[in-house]
């Protein structure tokens, strides 16, 4: 339809402004994108000290540098790598099992030198570059069943790997990736009826039915977590131990925080996971409402850029990648968030650029610089459209 | 479709659909945003102060800070019994894996599995033994609104039954398993405090006796709390944790020593260890308790009576002596053998041992037989007869009786003779104490004796011997003491009745008395010198005696001088109870009798005059052979040097129980007593000759 010819236009010849392309980002982007960095690094420097401070701020640097080499280059052709990308998601995320040493009872991350590799986390990206590539490729046929089913089937292989790591938040990750990607394809309203209808038949069967007919998709853990924040008052010893302790963190903050050296529900231990999944509520203790609230409007602000770029992109590709990017920002945002004050299931899903962690914190900064490219491209086309005008 | 093209925003326009789909992507993200910081207004602005609170409680325990004891010392300041700070083990039985809260019997019987696993583990960890074995649970039952003591036998591990003898009645008693563990043992256990639920390692505070077996029954022990003594008036409120004095000194003046337990907040991470305390009420230290106890004189005693009592016949292992001021009733030495080492009961001890301590093969050196110790006088009770003949006039100073070696009664023809069969020929009553003539005092015995009918009570000697104490208990601050007995017709009248029915149902006969019947002349006789069926402790004898020698005053023996605060600079309270009493004796009477005393100790044939003779003080002392059916003598000598003498009067009582005649094994116990007194030496240990009842 309109949406597809909108976005799939020739990319006009852009070598001769190249070398001031760079200039052409999205400074709020980076505005939004450094301060939480910067705020993490300062939170996790007076909560835990600078041994995860400094190697969150590295991963920083690192992933800055990153980001600034993606930024210029024209994400377009990586497009062209798209099978081989897509080989690389699915071989490191089975590599896991092979090389991964177990750790609390699960295998994600791969030791190299000097670094773990998390493919799960490096997948998110992967797979949005590669599922908005198959989506391209069937540009004009992006409304036709097969194509979602395609789709989603591509999302589904990588999930299931993960699932088995285990890891369900990096899952459902991939599938917000791919809904978000398909709704900004322009998939119907009735095949994004019937997916819906599809994931609540899937989450019946695996929560409710399956169980009940001693088939246990997921660990017990997995259930009591997701299910958890629904009563969270009914044991709280177990499983919804997390929710409570984080609960408290955070409503101790009160108005402006207790200053992080003095949160004791993160200083103490009580708080589960501080440094990774819980940082949110190392945040609201030691700076309050306003703390969180500044965190919040960082993120907000990231995620009007992405949608902003989303809309302003010269091709569906790029659309499709920044639809992807996005759908992975909000659904980390909103599940982790969620989850600290107690409004979302417990999922291991690492807050963007907040949660202390290398391959999290590079693997945003890659996201963050192919939406920088998609601007940088799309104010450079706008440029070249506009000279054509003029000329 | 055209749209306006901005100079600086070139971008294409936006299909009608993509433009929808931004609009509710946005909303929805908006609608999150809205969502979040609603709850997080809600969280941190509307409700902070709860979870302010909640965050407080849970890092926060509050944590019962125990006061240390106040120290015992002695009259100089030597500390006797000292509070030191130990480590310690403890179990509280309300956070076991499975937690026990006012469990029965059978509940204790069988702990579940969990609990039983982690006292393995436990026990593993300090090597303490996992057999089962004997356990002793006491608990209390109420029948008709009284408290009965139950014990239950159980078979269980140690610290099984560790926990079942704290919690059994107290649920929240904590039990102790352990005390002065190791550091590492200790540092194993705190960082696994995960692993070993309800296993504390508080700072505690354990008694500790420097003098190991020196004065251990005066001093006493402490002990966790029982269900019973809680129900006591002195120790009303009380946590059940507490630790008071269970026995001697400790028990008599608990409310002084015990100190007020603190509290403190104690802030903990997520799995308990301790990170920072916020004390809260700062624990107070118990008083000391200054006594009259003179650690050297004490030293001495026991040494001494322990040499006495080794050359004892086998099986006789028992003896006791009080060293007391005449004036005032300050106990300055006061030992009781066999002793034992109190500090073992500052540890959990196995139930064998415990049996071993009280037990009559080991000659119960838990028992103060000073003071608990009930024995017949022999002839040390002949000052008190010679009191009761002169003040009621059957007897005169100047009056003599013609010892023959041997008293016959008027009826029945039975006679008495002197030990060993001497006469002594012509005897005032002076010379009578001097030698200790038995059949002198028969004589005055059997004058003494009144009509049982019209006397229930008995005549002048049991008057008398009520009016120097004996019969009766002397109040002295320690518990269990005991009162005696005297021999009186209305006592004989009552016990021959139990007598009588005992053998009718048993066909035997029972162990008060050697033959039932009515009070005769014969048992007057008999308590004339101190033989048959009166009982004292070795105490009544000192304060009877030191009567004699301050002029007719019937002190009241104290051993607590004052109560000083904790660093023992400052006296709180003075201990100086009044006198029980005053008799009147004439002092004619008194001087004769102290005469005789004198002599007895001095002069060639006194009784005691070869232990004492060559001592450079004036001493005043009374040999005593006790006879008991069946078994060796029993050796007593009581002395003084009164205050007209020296500035430190001193009366000195010593019983060896199968020792035989007092001149032989007592007397120089109390020499060496009197001499450590006034000389700060001990001097030789003189076995004395005389062989006299």
């Amino acid at each position: 339809m309109s949406l597809t010819t909108h976005l799939h236009r020739a990319t006009p010849d852009t070598s001769e402004i190249r070398p001031r392309a760079i200039f052409l980002f999205d400074p709020l982007l980076a505005l939004a994108a450094i301060g939480l960095v910067v705020f993490s690094v300062v939170t996790l420097r007076s909560a835990f000290g600078s041994s995860f401070s400094d190697r969150q701020a590295a991963y920083a640097v690192v992933g800055t540098v990153l980001a600034v080499v993606l930024a210029r280059i024209d994400y377009t052709r990586v497009r062209e790598y798209r099978y081989g990308l897509y080989a690389v998601l699915i071989a490191s995320n089975i590599a896991v099992f092979a090389f991964a040493p177990p750790t609390l009872g699960a295998q994600r991350r791969i030791p190299f030198p000097f670094i773990q590799v998390q493919p799960s986390e490096l997948a998110k990206v992967l797979l949005v570059v590669t599922l908005a590539a198959f989506a391209v490729d069937r540009a004009r046929r992006l409304h036709e069943r097969q194509t979602t089913g395609r789709i989603m089937l591509l999302a589904l292989a990588p999930a299931l790997l993960v699932i088995a790591q285990p890891d369900l938040g990096t899952a459902l990750t991939f599938v917000a990736i791919s809904v978000t990607l398909l709704f900004f394809a322009g998939t119907s309203w009735k095949q994004l009826t019937a997916l819906a209808a599809l994931f609540v038949t899937a989450t019946v069967m695996v929560l409710v039915v399956a169980p009940s007919l001693g088939v246990h998709v997921l660990k017990p853990y997995q259930v009591q977590r997701l299910t958890g924040f629904l009563h969270p008052s009914a044991n709280p010893r177990s499983q919804t131990y997390q929710i409570n302790q984080s609960i408290i963190a955070i409503g101790s903050g009160q108005k402006t925080g207790t200053g992080v050296a003095n949160a004791t529900q993160t200083t103490l231990g009580y708080l589960p996971e501080p440094q990774t999944d819980f940082i949110f509520a190392v945040v609201g203790e030691g700076y309050g409402f306003a703390g969180a609230a500044l965190v919040l409007l960082l993120y907000a602000l990231l995620i009007w850029r992405a949608l902003r770029i989303l809309t302003m992109a010269k091709n569906l590709y790029g659309a499709l990648i920044a639809a992807g990017i996005l759908g992975m920002l909000m659904f980390q945002v909103f599940v982790n968030v969620g989850m600290t004050i107690g409004i979302m299931p417990i999922t291991g899903v690492p807050l963007p650029l907040m949660s202390y962690g290398g391959s999290s914190v590079l693997v945003t900064f890659i996201a963050l610089g192919l939406l920088q490219s998609i601007h940088i491209q799309a104010r450079i086309a706008a440029a070249g459209k506009g000279r054509a005008l003029l000329s | 479709m055209i749209q306006p093209q901005l100079p600086d925003d070139r971008r294409p326009p936006l299909t009608p659909q993509l433009a929808l789909r931004v609009t509710l992507i946005g909303g929805f993200a908006l609608t999150m945003f809205a969502i979040v910081l609603f709850r997080l207004w809600f969280l941190q602005v509307l409700s902070g102060n709860q979870y302010v609170a909640q965050a407080k409680q849970n890092r926060t325990r509050k944590v019962l800070v125990a006061a240390p004891r106040g120290e015992i010392v002695d009259r100089n300041g030597a500390v006797l019994v000292r509070s030191r700070q130990a480590t310690a083990v403890q179990i509280v039985p309300t956070q076991l894996p499975v937690p026990v809260k006012d469990p029965t019997i059978a509940d204790l019987r069988s702990p579940p599995a969990a609990d039983r696993a982690l006292y393995a583990r436990l026990a593993g960890v300090l090597g303490i033994s996992t057999a089962t074995q004997k356990c002793k649970v006491i608990g209390y039952k109420q029948v008709h609104g009284k408290s009965f003591k139950v014990i239950h036998r159980l078979r269980l591990p140690l610290i099984a039954c560790d926990v079942a003898q704290a919690v059994y009645g107290l649920p929240y008693a904590d039990a102790t398993v352990a005390t002065d563990v190791k550091q590492d043992v200790l540092f194993y256990l705190k960082e696994r405090h995960a692993a070993f639920p309800g296993v504390g390692e508080p700072q505690v505070y354990l008694t500790s006796y420097p003098g190991s077996t020196l004065a251990a029954q005066v001093l006493g022990t402490v002990g966790p709390v029982t269900k019973a003594e809680l129900g006591q008036s002195q120790f009303r409120g009380l946590p059940q944790s507490s630790v008071v004095g269970q026995t001697g000194l400790e028990y008599y003046y608990d409310r002084y020593l015990r100190g007020v337990d603190g509290a403190e907040q104690v802030e903990v991470d997520s799995v308990g260890n301790p990170i920072r305390v916020l004390p809260q009420k700062p624990a107070i230290a118990g008083n000391t308790l200054k006594t009259s106890l003179d650690l050297g004189l004490q030293k001495i005693g026991q040494a001494s009576l322990a040499q006495s009592i080794s050359g004892n016949t086998p099986g006789g292992a028992g003896g006791a002596f009080v060293a007391m001021d005449p004036q005032n009733g300050q106990i300055y030495a006061m030992g009781s053998l066999p002793s034992y080492d109190p500090n073992i009961f500052t540890k959990p001890i196995s139930q064998s041992v415990y049996n071993g301590l009280i037990s009559a093969t080991s000659g119960d050196p838990l028992n103060n037989r000073a003071v608990d110790g009930l024995y017949p006088t022999g002839s040390t009770f002949k000052p008190i007869t010679a009191t009761a003949a002169l003040e009621s006039g059957v007897w005169s100073l100047s009056d003599t009786y013609d010892d023959t070696g041997q008293y016959c009664f008027t009826q029945g023809g039975l006679c008495l003779h002197n030990a060993g069969n001497v006469a002594n020929g012509s005897l005032d009553l002076v010379s009578a104490i001097k030698v200790s003539d038995d059949v002198f005092f028969y004589n005055l015995g059997a004058k003494l004796n009144v009509d049982p009918q019209t006397h229930p009570l008995g005549g002048p000697l049991q008057q008398w011997a009520r009016l120097f104490g004996i019969g009766r208990s002397t109040g002295i601050d320690l518990p269990y003491e005991a009162s005696g007995n005297l021999p009186d017709p209305k006592w004989r009248a009552a016990i021959s009745r139990v007598e009588v029915q005992y053998e009718k149902k048993h066909h035997t006969g029972c162990c008060t008395i050697a033959y039932p019947g009515p009070w005769t002349v014969g048992d007057n006789v008999n308590l004339a010198v101190g033989q048959g069926d009166v009982l004292v402790t070795p105490l009544q004898l000192a304060v009877a005696y030191s009567a004699i020698a301050n002029g007719g005053t019937i002190v009241r023996p104290h051993i607590g001088l004052q109560v000083e605060n904790n660093i023992g600079d400052k006296a709180l309270q003075k201990i100086d109870p009044p006198a029980a009493g005053h008799i009147n004796i004439n002092p004619a009477y008194l001087d004769a009798i102290r005469t005789g005393l004198r002599q007895a100790a001095s002069a060639p044939g006194g009784t005691s005059a070869s232990v004492m003779g060559s001592f450079p003080m004036p001493v005043y002392g009374k040999t005593g052979t006790a006879q008991h059916v069946g078994q060796n003598d029993q050796a007593w000598y009581v002395c003084f040097v009164p205050a007209t003498a020296t500035s430190k009067p001193i009366t000195v009582v010593v019983t060896v129980e199968k020792g035989g005649f007092g001149a032989v094994a007592a007397a120089p116990v109390a020499r060496q007593i009197l001499s450590q007194w006034f000389t700060s030496k001990p001097g030789p240990y003189l076995a004395g000759t005389s062989k006299t009842l």
